[in-house]
């Protein structure tokens, strides 16, 4: 059913379609909306589910997880110093294979503090064993939670699933959504019913002491899982244009006009909007340039990013997050993956943009093209303000 | 004792360890028909290595300080899956993950009213990483990160005050218990879990490592805490004291001269006095003694 929503309320009716059990979760800006939305849905008997007001992330986190080990659907969503104050948990989960699907409405991270978006909140628990997806729009910010729970459920995957959606860009933002109809979200999404759970019949263990004998093999076991999984993506994807669509190939990246491209811009999330805008403009002055959207950023799709960038000769890779004293998140990962490769772009780029909410515009994305030249450079920031610089920044 | 099935032998405890001991005792008091979630310490670490566990019930472990908000999503889990009523659930940590750095999850979940009983085993300090100071750690205790020197008596606070803290959030259910007292521990785990809402139970745990005491005197130290007046035995129903264990005091020294942790502290009569000083309001305030 299409509806003009703003992109929360989206993302809480696909919750509420997907039926979780238990919602727990802790306010913080932009996530807010959602679980606003959830707590009158099921305050409003629409939704059966037990919404548990916790005093904290932790906590929050640590309700799902105990719900999710107890045989049951669960939903969170955070942002930003949440998400930080969640982190041990989100690491346990994954360890402990939990299905648990969480939204990470994407923020900035303080000092200074910051409600606006970028994405170093979620890319910065990059290494945590969760699947992090990234909506471009709130239709993708829907599906993508819907196909998360199926991803997560997966008895061939069993891990948990981070749909990151960009703060007010997209949470705030106002678009026309074809919300998912209930028998179509039952007909794509199964029941959840769990190998194993918390259950007096068959009682179990979770959550033991691994020693140096043990621990290396759970590692182990969820990075073969992570890899064979972005072949069970485009399984998914099938399934789901199939029942609802809606094509997303294989959910591993999206190429715009890349195929005869001399330069290609690498990015994730809602900017990936209006670099296709800046695409559109140059492509139409006879400019050969194009977009390479990362869709899923863990498990990284090395082997697609090779197969859409072989032939460009030069990328831009722009971040919206730091790792300061380094390269560029997204950045390192398309340098890995064409390193030793016959083939590849001579250049790869790295431009850092839109930090604390910085406004990336049309302007922005064509000066990361003009600055896309025979010399490489990286961590370039785009749209920064000179006359700033000048002043003691450390305040 | 006979094996147990719901907290079976040949897990990995110290010889006379009081946790191990309270722990079989309350999952057996609670039945086969309860979840427990754990706090990462001694007990998780003794009774849960993997390929092995203890564990004759379902039991998570999951991180430090936040087994009251795992065992919160299970009953949250439970009610929604219809299967609260038939179900306990118990959330148990050490003094550490209880009094200290889970202190806020436990507020949580008991401000929350889930109906879960909470077990605080309070060995008195952090045994697992090596005898640290915790905030249920007694006066003029001795620990590796409160040693006596020149300028130190040893740990220079009282023990934080844990059970009024529990109380104050208006549960229906607060008590203390002690591994000397086993069928008191029984009752009180059996009573607590016949009430709805959020109880919780502290249960004094003698260490003999931490404590420094010989391993077959864990029944004597756990009981000499009770009968000084140091570790009060009480239970409070719907915010009233319903119950205590009375007692023909002792002077703490023949509790304090039991245990290593104490020693430095033999031959200084004014910190003896603090401490009795400590144990006379106690059994003032909960009225411990019992007339001849
Ligand atoms: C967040 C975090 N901080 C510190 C630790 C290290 N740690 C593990 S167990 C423990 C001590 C546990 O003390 P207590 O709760 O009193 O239980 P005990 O071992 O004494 O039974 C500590 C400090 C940890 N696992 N996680
Ligand atoms: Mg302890």
């Amino acid at each position: 059913m299409k509806e003009f929503v703003e992109g929360s309320h989206a993302v809480a009716q696909i919750i509420k379609a997907c039926q979780p059990g238990v919602i727990s979760a802790y306010p913080i800006t932009p996530q807010t909306h959602i679980v606003e939305d959830l707590a009158q849905i099921v305050a409003n008997g629409e939704l059966k589910a037990q919404f548990v007001n916790v005093e904290s992330e932790h906590s929050a986190a640590s309700v799902v997880l105990g719900a999710s080990a107890t045989g049951v659907r669960v939903y969170t969503a955070t942002s930003s110093q949440g998400l930080f104050y969640m982190q041990e948990v989100i690491f346990n989960i994954a360890g402990m294979r939990l299905p648990v699907v969480m939204t990470c409405a994407n923020r900035a991270i303080s000092a200074p503090i910051n409600i606006w978006n970028d994405q170093q909140d979620s890319i910065s628990l990059r290494d945590a064993g969760w699947f992090q997806i990234y909506a471009e729009d709130n239709q993708e910010a829907v599906d993508f939670h819907l196909i998360g729970y199926r991803l997560a459920e997966d008895k061939r995957v069993m891990l948990p699933v981070m749909v990151c959606m960009d703060g007010f860009i997209l949470t705030h933002g106002m678009e026309t959504v074809d919300i998912p109809e209930q028998d179509k979200v039952n007909k794509f999404l199964p029941n959840y019913n769990p190998l194993y759970k918390l259950d007096p019949a068959e009682p179990i263990s979770m959550g033991l002491l691994a020693d140096p004998d043990y621990y290396m093999e759970t590692r182990f076991a969820i990075q073969e899982t992570m890899k064979a999984s972005l072949g069970y993506l485009s399984e998914i994807s099938r399934e789901f244009n199939a029942v609802f669509g809606r094509d997303y190939k294989d959910l591993l990246v999206e190429e715009y006009q890349t195929k005869d491209a001399d330069k290609v811009i690498v990015a994730m999330g809602s900017v990936c909007g209006t670099i296709k805008e800046a695409v559109d403009e140059q492509r139409a002055k006879g400019k050969k340039v194009g977009l390479l959207r990362i869709i899923t950023y863990r498990p990284f799709p090395y082997a697609r990013v090779y197969e859409a960038l072989k032939d460009v000769p030069r990328v831009a890779v722009l971040d919206k997050a730091v790792s300061l004293g380094a390269y560029a998140p997204i950045a390192v990962e398309m340098k890995a993956a064409f390193y030793g490769k016959k083939k590849g772009p001579k250049v790869i780029s790295s431009f850092v943009g839109g930090l604390g909410g910085r406004d990336i515009t049309l302007e922005s994305i064509h000066e990361v093209f003009r600055r896309l030249t025979a010399k490489e450079v990286n961590s370039d920031f785009i749209d920064l303000k000179p006359e700033l610089l000048k002043e003691d920044t450390r305040s | 004792m006979e094996n147990s099935p719901l907290f079976k032998s040949g897990h990995t405890a110290c010889a006379g360890c009081g946790q191990a001991i309270a722990a079989r005792l309350v999952v057996e008091a609670a039945g086969a028909n309860t979840i427990i979630a754990n706090n990462t310490g001694c007990l998780e670490v003794f009774s849960a290595k993997y390929p092995e566990t203890a564990w004759g019930v379902p039991w998570i472990h999951s991180l430090f300080e936040n087994s009251a908000a795992v065992a919160s999503g299970i009953e949250a889990a439970l009610i929604y899956l219809g299967k609260k009523d038939t179900i306990n659930v118990i959330a148990q940590g050490g003094d550490g993950g209880t009094a200290d750095i889970g202190l806020q999850a436990l507020s949580g979940m008991l401000e929350r009213g889930h109906d879960i009983l909470y077990i605080c085993f309070d060995n008195e300090a952090y045994e697992n990483t090596g005898i640290q100071r915790s905030g249920l750690t007694p006066y003029g205790t001795n620990t590796t990160t409160s040693p006596p020197g020149k300028q130190s008596i040893g740990n220079f606070r009282p023990k934080k005050p844990m059970p009024e803290i529990a109380l104050a959030h208006g549960i229906p259910y607060v008590a203390t218990a002690s591994a000397g007292f086993p069928q008191d521990l029984t009752r009180k785990v059996k009573k607590a879990i016949s009430i709805k809402g959020p109880k919780y139970i502290q249960v004094h745990v003698p260490c003999p490592l931490g404590w420094r005491h010989e391993t077959n005197q864990m029944l004597t130290v756990a009981k000499l805490a009770v009968e000084t007046g140091l570790y009060p035995l009480f239970e409070y129903e719907n915010g009233v004291l319903a119950n205590r264990k009375q007692i023909v005091p002792k002077p703490v020294q023949e509790y304090l001269k039991s245990q290593g942790r104490f020693k430095h502290l033999l031959d200084n009569p004014e910190e003896i006095k603090k401490i009795q000083e400590i144990a006379d309001n106690n059994i003032k305030k909960y009225n411990l003694k019992l007339e001849a």
